[in-house]
């Protein structure tokens, strides 16, 4: 229980760190440049020498933010932070607890992340935080259906929440065979759910500075950051579940390779950053309504005919 | 167990409370929320985890999260018109009704025999239960609901049209 | 089968306290000064004009509520998952027809016009 723990909060940390480093590299490379080099190889610490000047800096409250909100964000965005890592199975022994209702403890503690935005943005008393407050619902009412419902194609073939089952099912052959168009849908919403590009709306900074956490600073500001790209790795983990095999593979350890599917698929998320532009927020409602959710739901018929026929 | 009940029940009640008494509507929205949540735990209590899982994903997560969304939007912060007196008045109707209800529970409670609680039976609350009796016994009220939401969707898109015409 | 669930509240509470940790930490660590202008909310370098906490225009609004309609709907598809194979071809019909029902309000919204942008 207490390893475990202590288990979670490091990959946490450690997640978050070579995210961070592994975003800027993706990024620098894409673009002919080599990124961070001068701490540690390749630049490898400079995302601990970041986090450790992001800690010594000023945390600034502006005036007339509405305090308690304002200071109850960040903590909103941390609280699902660990328990979300509970149900993750990394191999068939590395699962902390293996619970009936697995995916949907996923779902509804991912659901409070956009609670956390709102909170922020409205609370800090600017106008950009208010309009990434706004856009970040618009966001959420365009992805969380069909993320619901693509989600449920995959159930329907396994019959059980629990995670272990569902890779289990996956021991002939891996959903994203079967199931091409789910993964497809189920990307493009784990990409707007967790805010980034081509669906960094909420948070556009070259149109709304920094969106809702405009007005947070110091290890505020670290906190949201921290939530962000655990979130990225949750959802990644959540694919790598429903469609990759989970810790299937050869030669190499299960956890090993669960692993490579994940930062596979996080990486897969931050080459969409450079080549898709940021859509508009009614773009993406309209596509969402008009596309995403007709698609899902006739996936989830085709699914349902295909399971009784054969 | 026991104790676990009774500290969620405590902080339903008091968070309960809190959604009533304070004026702010974004920090009683909040609270709500916080009430959601001890209400999910609950339920938990109860081996219903289907439904507690649920009441997050629903309540907490898409009904709460659009109402805070409209109570911001709407800048109700302001203290409403009418000033002390009629909040007086307000204060003391409210307690009032608050009071008569608890009575009425009570009495109601008081009323019934309970008896011994039924046998619980193995795999009670889990999804498949609850998916088993949905799907079974409550088909038609189930199938009704599709008729529900749609009459829904219809009004919202009625409503709409009336503001925009 | 309930203390399965009880890690739940174990890492939420562990959440909370790391996460005053932190900012509490990053509080004593980070210098406090305060100046008026520094405290002021970020408008690009501009003294802010009036209040940012507005009335705003949310042209999705009628969106939202036809989230909150399949949102449920969605939810109810979830116990339907974990029985569909024991029910047989009568879960098959039974949930066929809900979606239709539901299928035809998304035609008549979209009929309607009421997911255009003006």
């Amino acid at each position: 229980m207490i390893v475990a723990l202590i288990g979670v909060i490091a990959l946490v940390s450690v997640n978050a760190l070579f995210l961070i480093w592994m975003e800027r590299k993706v990024a620098a490379h894409i673009q002919l440049r080599p990124g961070p080099m001068e701490v540690g190889y390749h630049g490898a610490l400079q995302t601990v020498a970041d986090a450790l000047k992001l800690m010594g800096k000023e945390l600034i409250t502006p005036d007339e933010v509405d305090r308690p909100v304002y200071l109850l964000a960040p903590i909103i965005i941390f609280l699902p932070v660990l328990v979300l890592f509970l149900v993750i199975p990394f191999s068939p022994n590395l699962i902390i607890r293996d619970l009936n209702v697995g995916i949907l403890l996923i779902f509804a503690f991912s659901s409070l992340t956009v609670l956390s935005i709102l909170m922020a943005g409205w609370s800090s008393n600017n106008k950009y935080s208010v309009f990434g407050a706004i856009r970040s619902i618009a966001q959420n009412i365009a992805y969380e259906i069909p993320l619901l419902i693509t989600a449920m194609s995959i159930i329907l073939m396994v019959g059980s929440f629990k995670l272990t089952d569902i890779v289990a099912a996956q021991d002939k052959v891996w959903f994203v065979v079967i199931q091409p168009l789910a993964f497809l849908l189920y990307i493009i919403c784990a990409t707007a759910e967790t805010n980034r590009a081509p669906f960094d709306i909420p948070e556009a900074e070259s149109e709304l500075v920094a969106g809702f956490h405009t007005e947070y600073s110091g290890m505020r500001f670290g906190l949201f950051f921290l939530a962000e790209y655990t979130n990225m790795f949750v959802v990644s983990a959540v694919a790598t579940v429903l469609f990759l095999g989970g810790w299937r593979g050869w030669i190499l350890p299960p956890v090993v390779w669960f692993l490579i599917k994940v930062y596979a698929i996080i990486f897969l998320i931050m080459w969409f950053r450079w080549t898709f532009p940021r859509l508009r927020f009614d773009q993406l409602i309209t596509f969402a309504w008009k596309v995403l959710i007709p698609l899902a739901f006739v996936n989830l018929l085709v699914t349902a005919l295909a399971i009784k026929l054969f | 167990m026991q104790v676990l009940f009774l500290i969620l029940a405590a902080v339903a009640l008091i968070s309960g409370v809190l959604v009533v008494i304070q004026v702010n509507p974004v920090r009683s929205a909040l609270y709500l929320i916080l009430n959601f949540f001890t209400v999910a735990g609950i339920y938990l209590l109860a081996h219903a985890e289907f439904i507690a899982a649920i009441q997050v994903i629903v309540y907490a997560g898409a009904i709460m999260v659009l109402f805070l969304f409209v109570i911001m939007l709407l800048n109700l912060r302001q203290p409403e018109e009418g000033g002390e007196k009629q909040h007086l008045a307000q204060k003391i109707s409210g307690a009032a009704l608050a009071g008569v209800t608890a009575l009425l529970v009570i009495y109601t409670c008081t009323r019934i025999n309970l008896g011994p609680a039924k046998e619980m039976v193995p795999g009670f609350g889990s999804t498949e239960a609850v998916a088993r009796s949905l799907f079974t016994d409550y088909l038609l009220p189930f199938e009704v609901t599709s008729v529900l939401l749609l009459v829904a969707l219809i009004g919202a898109v009625i409503l709409a049209r009336a503001r925009l015409d | 089968m309930l203390i399965s669930y009880l890690p739940i509240l174990v890492y939420l509470i562990i959440s909370i306290g790391l996460a005053v940790l932190i900012v509490a930490l990053s509080e004593a660590l980070g210098k406090k000064t305060h100046t008026a202008v520094k405290d002021l909310p970020y408008e690009c370098g501009m003294v802010p004009i009036s209040d940012a906490r507005h009335r705003y225009a949310v042209k999705f609004y009628v969106i939202t509520m036809f989230f909150l309609v399949f949102d449920i709907e969605a939810i109810f598809l979830y116990p339907w998952g974990v029985i569909f194979k024991p029910l047989g071809l009568f879960g098959l019909i039974e949930m066929g027809v809900f979606i239709l029902i539901l299928m035809v309000g998304l035609a008549y919204v979209w009929g309607k016009g009421a997911l255009e942008w003006e």
